[in-house]
C-alpha cells in the first residue's frame, strides 16, 4: 500500500497501528452557520466528488433537500426557520460526519478495521471491511452513518480523505462561494471560530459560541452558532458515546473472548491433569444393557 | 479481537483525478462568470477519446477563486447531458420544427435580417424634421454571461445600426 495516513485507532482491534514515527497536524472543517445562504453548492459538490448516486429530493415544507443524511447523500444543508425576539430567522447548518476525536461510529463497530480513525482525525468507513450491521449509526451520536441498501455497507462522509491525502481541500469546503466554510488545522479552525465568535457577540449577539462538543472530545468539524441552542440546530447539546456501547465493546466482549481462551484452555488443563475419562470400574456390559439406573 | 498488521496504513480511496487533463474554462450559467477547470480522461494523446469526468472550481481565478455554485459544480452533467444543443438551430416563419443549421449560415442569416429589417424601418427624420437615424424595427437583449466587455461592442454595434430598444442585462 502507498497511503501516506497511519492509522490512530482501528474499530474492533486492541491496538491500531498507530506507530507514532511521523506525525500529522489534526485537520478540521469550519463552518460559520451566520454566513451560511443556503445555495447548497457544497451538497452538489459533496455528490459530484464522490460519485454518489442521485436521490430523489423530499420536500419537508422547508428548502431541505432531504429529511435526514442518506447512504447516498453524506452532507446536507439543514433549513430550520424561528422566530427569535419578534425576530425572523432563517437558521442553516450543515449537517455532515463531525469526525469526533473519540468516534462513537468506532467505538461501536465489531468489525475489525471496518471504520479506522486517520492519524489527522479523519474518521472512515471502510467499506472491504464493512459487514454492514449498523452498528456504528447507534453508537453515533450525531445520527450520521447510513445503511446503503444497495451496497449492504455503512456510508458517511469521509471528510475527503482522499483529497486531503493528497494536499487538497474537501470538495464542500472549496465550492462555498460565501466563504463561510473553511479548511486547515484543528487548532487554526477553532482560532477562526473564536475570532468569528467575538466579532458576533460584539455585533450585539451575546450567546454566540463555538459548537466543539468535549463530550466526544472535541470534533474535525467546528460549527459557530449565533445562538447558544445546538438542538435549534438538530445538533445534540451534550453529545457522548453511550454506556451501552462502552460497557459492551469496552467489559463484555474482552470478558466474552477471555471466556471463550478460559474454556479451552481449562479444558485442556483438566486433560493434562486428569487424563482421558475412563471407563466405570464398577459396572459391566450387564449392567449398562438391563435398564437400571 | 483484531491482531490483523495488515492495518498498518491507511486504505484512502485513490485520488481520482491524478492524472486526468486540465482545461481551464468559464461557467456558462450567469454574469458572475466563475473559472472553471475540466478534467478529461486521457492526456489528449492519439488514441485517447477525452470524456469530462470531474469538473470544479478554478483557484487562480480573480473572481470566483476556486468557489462555486450548485449550478456550477455540477456543470460535468450540463456537458454530458445528451439533450444538449451542440449546434445553431433555425425554426422559419410558418414552421413547426427546428432544423439544424451550420453557425456560418446562422450568422449570415442573422446579419441577411438585421440589414433587410434595418432598411426596411429606418427613420432618418422625425415628422418635425429632426435627423434622428434610428431604426425601430430592431431590439437587442443581452445575455446574462456577457462580460463588461462583450457588453460594450454590443452598445457599440447597436448604436451603429441606431437601435433604440436595447437592455444588455447586465447584473454586475
Amino acid at each position: 500500500m502507498a497511503q501516506t495516513l497511519e492509522i490512530r485507532r482501528s474499530s474492533a482491534s486492541m491496538w491500531g497501528s498507530h506507530t507514532g514515527i511521523r506525525t500529522a497536524e489534526t485537520v478540521a472543517k469550519y463552518i460559520d452557520t451566520t454566513t451560511c445562504i443556503g445555495c447548497k453548492a457544497c451538497e452538489a459538490a459533496c455528490q459530484e466528488w464522490n460519485d454518489l448516486h442521485r436521490v430523489a429530493t423530499r420536500q419537508t415544507g422547508t428548502y431541505q433537500t432531504l429529511p435526514e443524511l442518506h447512504a447516498d447523500f453524506w452532507n446536507l444543508i439543514r433549513f430550520d426557520e424561528r422566530d427569535v425576539d419578534g425576530n425572523f430567522n432563517w437558521l442553516m447548518r450543515k449537517d455532515q460526519c463531525m469526525h469526533c476525536a473519540d468516534p462513537g461510529c468506532l467505538a461501536a463497530c465489531p468489525a475489525p478495521g471496518a471504520i479506522v480513525q486517520y492519524q489527522n482525525g479523519i474518521v472512515d468507513v471502510n467499506q472491504d471491511k464493512c459487514i454492514g450491521c449498523g452498528y456504528c449509526a447507534t453508537g453515533c451520536p450525531f445520527n450520521v452513518p447510513k445503511f446503503h441498501t444497495s451496497g449492504g455497507k455503512m456510508a458517511k462522509c469521509t471528510l475527503c480523505v482522499d483529497r486531503i491525502d493528497v494536499g487538497l481541500e474537501p470538495a464542500c469546503i472549496k465550492a462555498c462561494p460565501t466563504g463561510c466554510l473553511n479548511f486547515g488545522t484543528k487548532e487554526d479552525m477553532v482560532a477562526l471560530g473564536n475570532g468569528r465568535v467575538k466579532q458576533l457577540k460584539a455585533s450585539g449577539f451575546k450567546d454566540a459560541v463555538l459548537y466543539d462538543p468535549q463530550g466526544v472530545n472535541g470534533t474535525s468539524v467546528v460549527t459557530v452558532l449565533k445562538y447558544n441552542k445546538p438542538d435549534w440546530y438538530e445538533l445534540p447539546a451534550d453529545p457522548h458515546v453511550g454506556l451501552l456501547v462502552r460497557g459492551w465493546k469496552n467489559v463484555l466482549r474482552p470478558l466474552g473472548v477471555f471466556a471463550a481462551f478460559a474454556a479451552v484452555v481449562g479444558t485442556f488443563a483438566h486433560f493434562a491433569t486428569y487424563g482421558p475419562k475412563a471407563p466405570p470400574e464398577d459396572g459391566d456390559e450387564a449392567d449398562r444393557g438391563s435398564g437400571q439406573v | 479481537m483484531g491482531f490483523d498488521l495488515s492495518l498498518a496504513r491507511a486504505e484512502v480511496r485513490q485520488f481520482k483525478i491524478s492524472r486526468t487533463t486540465e482545461t481551464r474554462s468559464i461557467c456558462p450559467y450567469c454574469a458572475v462568470s466563475c473559472g472553471v477547470i475540466i478534467h478529461t480522461l486521457g492526456d489528449r494523446s492519439k488514441n485517447a477519446t477525452s470524456a469530462v469526468v470531474h469538473i470544479e472550481g478554478d483557484p487562480d481565478h480573480p473572481i470566483s477563486r476556486g468557489s462555486l455554485c450548485p449550478k456550477g459544480i455540477t456543470l460535468k452533467d450540463d456537458i454530458n447531458n445528451p439533450m444538449r444543443i451542440k449546434s445553431p438551430k433555425v425554426r422559419r416563419p410558418g414552421s413547426d420544427h427546428w432544423e439544424e443549421i451550420t453557425w456560418d449560415d446562422a450568422i449570415a442569416g442573422i446579419a441577411r435580417h438585421l440589414k433587410d429589417t434595418r432598411d426596411r424601418t429606418f427613420v432618418a427624420k422625425n415628422a418635425k424634421g429632426q435627423v434622428v437615424n434610428r431604426t425601430p424595427g430592431l431590439a437587442m437583449i443581452g445575455g446574462c454571461t456577457d462580460t463588461n466587455e462583450f457588453n460594450f461592442l454590443q452598445w457599440k454595434a447597436i448604436s451603429a445600426w441606431g437601435v433604440p430598444y436595447r437592455d444588455s442585462q447586465a447584473r454586475v
